[in-house]
């Protein structure tokens, strides 16, 4: 025998639901009045804020090629120099005036969500190399089951995206262009696809 | 941004254990169908952007954030239902509590009716519940709120399948990588073992994990019966040799 490692384990996941927005964007579900009015993770970025300003929106795309429209999406992302605004953030100080955290349910309309952020920095890896910029997207849902990692690049970093070790380092490497936004009327769109020839390519992280 | 009391490990995350979780293609719970990845998720080690979060404080709660029966009642009213209070810890895999850890709760009403667009439920509203509160941990991890216990109800999957009664948790960890979403259930309801999305859980331990105990000691008397229901959260490795250079 040897000694217990006495470790607890992870609760399990479940389903967000279609009802995630009573609790996560009350104001978004007509929930009037809740938390003075104000869904949190909406507002990223200060007129103080950094960096250059993007707006960025997809949809998040099942398998027969509908668009989820009870979907909650959320962002993590760095500052306009490369550092996360978290106390967990151990190698300098993040811009003050920027969260690096959105969140936004797709729309009952049109199933697109959509953030006001600004373009991060780029990140090492814990072995050094230098990422490509990009955004982490997480995405909740009736039927998800566990939340959902993935990563947003820039279709305007060709240099950088070239030489990004998760990117370069995907087995299938045709499937990086999953994770390459496009840029449409200078709005950066990244559309989300759950299943299909064109699955997006998601994390465990 | 909030600071931080309790650290116990800055390395990577423990690897989650994904036979432990969900799968993603649950058929008998029929929305997964369309909605799960087919392809292998592909495995990233941490970097610092699964390692940081973002972090609340506790200057964004409002007085009655927590507390459901009134947070959405007129002045004086409160929220008709069984008044029960939820009481727990969010703790990592190492048991450490975990404090500022912002918790998000969703639910349906005594009735079992979401006040929400695309219910359409028989079962009434109540016009003094909402349905949404949220929380911060203290300094040891604990938490609590105050809610009616929510109705079981119908939902359409197979042609007679209902939901038992459940509060939807959301949490933020440490880190990104920590991000999860989850229920809680009651003990002793007979609805749990015959619901679809109880069952994408693998194990039953693991569903165990998902039930609030009656606890008897923190019931109020005349007031509010409680429930125990903590949370865990993966865990962080310690060791200071952790990606050390070569040579270093």
């Amino acid at each position: 025998m040897a000694q217990q490692l006495n470790r607890l384990r992870e609760s399990a996941s479940q389903t967000a639901g279609p009802y995630v927005h009573i609790g996560c964007v009350p104001s978004f579900a007509g929930l009037q009045g809740m938390y003075d009015g104000i869904d949190l993770g909406r507002d990223m970025v200060n007129d103080s804020a950094k960096g250059r300003r993007i707006s960025l929106r997809g949809c998040v795309i099942d398998g027969t090629g509908a668009r989820l429209r009870d979907a909650m999406v959320e962002i993590w992302q760095a500052d306009h120099s490369g550092y996360f605004n978290s106390p967990s953030e151990t190698r300098g100080d993040a811009d003050p005036n920027f969260t690096g955290w959105g969140r936004s349910a797709t729309a009952a309309s049109t199933g697109e969500f959509r953030f006001h952020t600004i373009k991060p920095g780029r990140v090492p890896r814990p072995d050094g190399r230098l990422q490509a910029p990009y955004i982490h997207f997480w995405i909740v849902a009736r039927g998800i089951n566990l939340g959902l990692h993935t990563r947003m690049y820039f279709p305007d970093e060709i240099e950088a995206n070239s030489e990004d070790p998760v990117l370069q380092g995907l087995e299938h490497s045709h499937r990086a262009e999953t994770l390459v936004a496009s840029l449409q009327d200078g709005e950066y769109v990244f559309d989300i696809r759950l299943q299909g020839q064109r699955e997006t390519v998601f994390f465990d992280v | 941004m909030a600071s931080r009391k309790n650290s116990p490990a800055n390395g990577a995350f423990f690897a989650r254990d994904t036979s432990w979780h969900p799968p993603a293609y649950t058929p008998r719970y029929k929305s997964t169908v369309a909605r799960s990845p087919k392809l292998a998720l592909v495995s990233l080690s941490n970097s610092p952007g699964e390692l940081t979060g973002p972090a609340f404080g506790h200057e964004i709660l409002g007085d009655s954030d927590n507390d459901l029966v009134h947070n959405y009642a007129r002045p004086g009213a409160s929220a008709i239902g069984e008044r029960i209070v939820v009481q727990g810890r969010v703790l990592d895999e190492r048991g450490v509590g975990i404090d500022g850890v912002l918790l998000e709760f969703w639910q349906a009403n005594a009735g079992g009716r979401y006040r929400h667009a695309k219910d359409g439920y028989l079962a009434p509203l109540d016009p003094n519940f909402g349905g949404c509160g949220r929380t911060i941990t203290s300094d040891d991890g604990s938490y609590e709120l105050l809610t009616v216990k929510p109705g079981p109800y119908p939902w359409p999957n197979g042609p007679n399948d209902w939901r038992p009664s459940h509060i939807h948790f959301s949490v933020f960890g440490r880190g990104f990588a920590q991000r999860l979403v989850t229920q809680m259930y009651f003990q002793g309801d007979p609805l749990i073992p015959l619901c679809p999305i109880v069952a994408t859980i693998p194990s039953r331990e693991a569903v165990d994990g998902l039930v609030a105990a009656l606890d008897m000691s923190n019931t109020i008397p005349m007031d509010a019966i409680c429930y125990k229901f903590d949370i865990v959260l993966r865990g962080r490795r310690s060791t200071m040799f952790e990606n050390r250079l070569e040579g270093n």
